[in-house]
């Protein structure tokens, strides 16, 4: 016998279902039921840096669009600073850098306005290329997916994350491109040839 | 750049964790990803996550009984769901965001894509939230939700559930899930609560009855605790920049 290490276990995750908006936009859903619903704005008002769209859709192993998904976004602001104590460094008046969306349920294409962030900090003394974090849940999905946006106008050559994909071309995954002035177009593909490089963080 | 950044993560044991393709639940056969996760050291990105507060939402929020009303209450046991949100080193997890949506007592969703013949309860919305205290602790006033059945195979009934999201401190503790009720056989039964392999991990979704709390001619009450991933307070070769 050995001493035991008394640690917990994390609790399991099951499927967000097919009525994720319902609980967590519920608004969007067309369900009013909370005076504020949250995550519909990410930069808020007095973020500096460029005003971007980012729309597309989650395609299934089929080829489908899924049209009960619902993403989550966790971004830094231009600076490259996330709007959290640990980061220490101080952002706008209102910019938080997290949001929700879900998408339209007739096309499954989805959206959100924000600011396109700054570099931040990785380990060791690299720098990450400017990205969004991104969290995906749906019906079927019984753990939520963790990927990665990057911008197709920076440069993400010495990127660390995109580095460490084996697979050169499957980077290309991870990259959003830009459509026109302010719309970057990023599609997620959750299986086949297409498949989206997703991230156990 | 930064002044101190937290220790990283343990990292998620995706053998505890139901496996993104589970055959007998359908759905994951189209949406589960084939080639395997990219594992990552923890960075800013991962070890940062949104900060809510009370100005957020409404005290109302954590009350089903009462945040949806149209002149009366909703029909249905009426429970108390609480407990706290820990992590795997048994750390309160303070002032989190925890979310809550679910059924009807009937098993009918208020959302325009449920079409079960159940009907809708006008006095029931069916979601609620509230922000853990100093302790990590929660809880909810709600009913008791019903089984319903499912298009899976042909006589698929989910057992009775409320979903669960919750943040923690880091997006990388970000975690939704579904709690179950002591007692309902329909737990062993559902494709979905089987997609996990280990039943002692299954037990850890299911909320007990837990008359200690249960208001005597009120409400009876279930206990559920929530563990969100534990980080490491001993820091070696690879830290973050800036610890």
């Amino acid at each position: 016998m050995v001493q035991k290490l008394n640690y917990l276990k994390e609790t399991p995750s099951q499927t967000a279902g097919p009525y994720v908006h319902i609980g967590l936009a519920p608004g969007a859903a067309g369900f009013e039921i909370f005076e504020q619903e949250l995550g519909w704005d990410i930069a808020g008002p007095n973020a500096k840096g460029e005003r971007i769209r980012v729309e597309g859709y989650v395609y299934d192993g089929t080829g489908a669009p899924v049209k009960d998904v619902m993403l989550e976004v966790w971004q830094a602001n231009v600076e490259g600073v996330y709007a959290h104590p640990a980061d220490g460094r101080a952002v706008e008046d209102g910019f938080r850098g997290w949001g929700r969306v879900i998408t339209n349920f007739e096309t499954g294409l989805w959206g959100f306005d924000t600011v396109k962030p700054g570099a931040t900090p990785g380990r060791n003394g690299t720098t990450q290329a400017p990205h969004l974090n991104l969290w995906i849940v749906a019906r079927g999905i019984n753990v939520g997916l963790s990927t990665r946006m990057y911008f197709d106008d920076s440069d993400n050559s010495a990127d660390p994350v995109l580095g460490l994909i084996e697979q050169a071309h499957r980077r290309d995954t991870l990259i959003a491109t830009r459509q026109n002035d302010d719309i970057y177009r990023f599609d997620i593909h959750l299986q086949g040839d297409a498949e989206t490089v997703f991230l156990d963080i | 750049m930064t002044n101190r950044s937290p220790a990283e993560y343990y990292q998620r044991d995706r053998q505890w964790h139901p496996p993104a393709l589970a055959p007998d639940y359908k759905t994951s056969l189209s949406r589960s990803p084939r080639m395997p996760l990219l594992s990552l050291e923890n960075a800013l990105g991962e070890v940062t996550g949104p900060v809510f507060s009370h100005d957020d939402i409404a005290e109302i929020d954590n009350d089903l009984l009462n945040n949806f009303t149209h002149g009366g209450e909703p029909i249905g046991e009426r429970i108390i769901l609480h407990g706290r949100v820990i992590d795997e080193n048994a750390r309160p997890v303070p002032n989190t965001l925890v979310e809550i949506w679910q059924a009807n007592a009937g098993g009918r969703y208020r959302h325009k894509k449920d079409t079960y013949l159940a009907p809708i309860d006008p006095n029931f919305g069916g979601c609620g939230r509230t922000m853990t205290d100093v302790d990590g602790y929660y809880f909810f006033r709600t009913v008791k939700p019903g089984a319903y059945p499912w298009r899976n195979w042909i006589n698929s009934w989910r057992p009775a559930h409320i979903h669960v999201s919750i943040f923690g401190s880091g997006f990388a503790q970000r975690l939704i899930t579904q709690l179950y009720f002591e007692g309902d056989p329909l737990i062993a039964k559902c494709p979905i609560v089987q997609s996990i392999p280990d039943p002692e991990a299954v037990d850890q979704l299911i909320a007990a009855l837990d008359m200690n709390t249960t208001i005597p001619l009120d409400s009876i009450a279930y206990k559920f605790d929530i563990v969100l991933r534990g980080r490491r307070s001993t820091l070696f070769e690879n830290r973050l920049e800036g610890n």
